[in-house]
């Protein structure tokens, strides 16, 4: 094993590390803002927003995120040069930078499967609760924020949290777009130096860690929210 | 208008490439699905019979596998995969060689596939009342002929759930090997896409591909479902 690599890389790991994080981060609030009303659509509202939202997690489900980020980053990448007019507008940087496409398909992605969680937590709060709230005269919006959520959420934090395991590990993917993370440094540390095991290896390493802490955030979260088997 | 012409024409040029693409992922997924559910079923029992040691390795090999990132874990169990088959050639006297896509790439996922299916299939192996295996004890089956006839049948309908949801997995994984360089179908797509610099053709010609085997699947799984759980109580949902 050779390791004399790493102080020479340190600060580019550092660098991809906040990549990491920030792209793991953004996708999951981003996701997860999506994946309310696209739970929601499917239990109550009408029956075309339930089939729209069904067909939209089925199809995201159902399709490798890897040719999603590529669809996204490639096909609409090579699409938006063709109007001037989006070449002068202000929002050209970020159209032609790597990184808002991950964000994006992440996000896509991450909602597709939350929202599948969320639809049948939504389902899972009984509904004399739901009744209560709206006895009280609440709005739909106070009874959405203060009885439906809340409810929802507590049943299903173990597998939003297993969501989250799934969504670190994937945003290695991210690399084959130019968006250089933790695992896009350790090929770069491989095509430089021609070692092959010690970089992913360190690499490994690092997501083992991070996946330790995001499940220790999750049980300290599941510990503060009082459960029903608690009881 | 012009979108629906050039796939058209894409498909045309690089139909059988896609077809081929598409054989080899599904050679691949079906491979290594097996592959999993083989190492997984060997691994539950292990760990609910096995001794402490056993129990700790197999412990650390699922969790090791559920928590690095399967791109990693790819590229570290090919190279060294084809490594050791290497050094045990040369050891042996005979040349190194380069493994097949094929069979590399259904070792390779069936191994991160074997982490989750231990654990659908603990999970399930657990659940089974104990006066049944008990049943066939004293009737003199052996370990082996109690978990044949026994503990496999009555865990199925249990483990099927998440073993659909692993196949599910198991097919969008493929699409991984790509960026090692395998020739399935996403890595086709790219290569036509590139080709043809129809970008949003080819990867969307690719999504329909994986969505049209997700729904055919679930269609399987769910006679599959209806079959393993013939005689049991409806659950109401």
């Amino acid at each position: 094993m050779v390791w004399d690599w790493l102080p020479t890389y340190a600060f580019r790991f550092v660098e991809g590390f906040w990549i990491t994080i920030q792209l793991f981060s953004m996708s999951l609030f981003f996701g997860f803002m999506l994946a309310i009303p696209i739970g929601l659509a499917q239990v109550t509202g009408p029956k075309w927003l339930g089939l729209i939202a069904r067909g939209y997690c089925t199809l995201f489900r159902g399709t490798p995120l890897l040719i999603q980020l590529w669809l996204l980053y490639y096909g609409l990448g090579s699409i938006f040069p063709h109007f001037p007019a989006l070449r002068e507008s202000m929002f050209w940087p970020i159209l032609i930078a790597a990184f808002p496409y991950a964000v994006v398909a992440f996000s896509l992605s991450v909602a597709a499967y939350e929202g599948h969680v969320m639809a049948g937590a939504f389902r899972s709060v009984p509904k004399n609760e739901l009744e209560a709230g709206r006895a009280f005269g609440m709005s739909r919006f106070t009874l959405l924020w203060r009885i439906w959520l809340p409810r929802a959420l507590q049943n299903v934090l173990p597998t939003l949290a297993g969501e989250a395991v799934l969504t670190l590990k994937s945003v290695p993917l991210a690399s084959t777009i130019t968006v250089f993370g933790v695992y896009g440094v350790g090929s770069i540390v491989r095509q430089d130096t021609y070692l092959v095991y010690e970089p992913l290896l360190f690499v490994a390493f690092i997501y083992l860690c991070l996946t330790g802490i995001l499940v220790y955030l999750f049980g300290w979260l599941e510990r503060r929210v009082p459960s029903e088997s608690m009881k | 208008m012009e979108f629906i012409s050039n796939t058209i024409q894409l498909l045309y040029e690089w139909g059988p490439n896609f077809w081929r693409g598409t054989m080899a992922t599904l050679q691949i997924a079906i491979g290594s699905y097996l592959l999993g559910i083989f190492i997984g079923t060997c691994a539950a029992t292990g760990k609910i019979y096995g001794g402490r040691s056993l129990r700790f390795s197999l412990g650390i090999y699922t969790t090791l596998i559920r928590a690095v990132p399967e791109l990693v874990l790819i590229l570290l169990i090919y190279y060294a995969g084809s490594t050791l088959v290497n050094i045990v050639l040369e050891g042996l006297g005979f040349s190194p060689i380069d493994i097949s896509g094929v069979a590399a790439g259904i070792i390779v996922i069936g191994i991160v596939q074997g982490a989750y299916q231990t654990e659908v299939i603990r999970g399930a192996l657990i659940a089974i009342p104990k006066h049944e295996t008990d049943a066939g004890i004293a009737f003199g089956m052996s370990r082996f002929k109690v978990f044949r006839r026994i503990s496999f049948p009555a865990m199925l309908p249990l483990a099927l759930p998440g073993m659909a949801n692993l196949w599910m997995i198991c097919t969008k994984e493929t699409a991984l090997l790509a960026v090692v360089g395998f020739e399935e179908l996403a890595l086709v797509t790219k290569q036509a896409a590139g080709k043809t610099r129809m970008f949003l053709e080819a990867f969307t010609v690719a999504m329909i591909i994986y969505l049209c085997i997700t729904l055919a699947s679930n269609v399987v799984f769910k006679l599959v479902e209806k079959r393993t759980t013939r005689g049991h109580p409806k659950l109401d949902r």
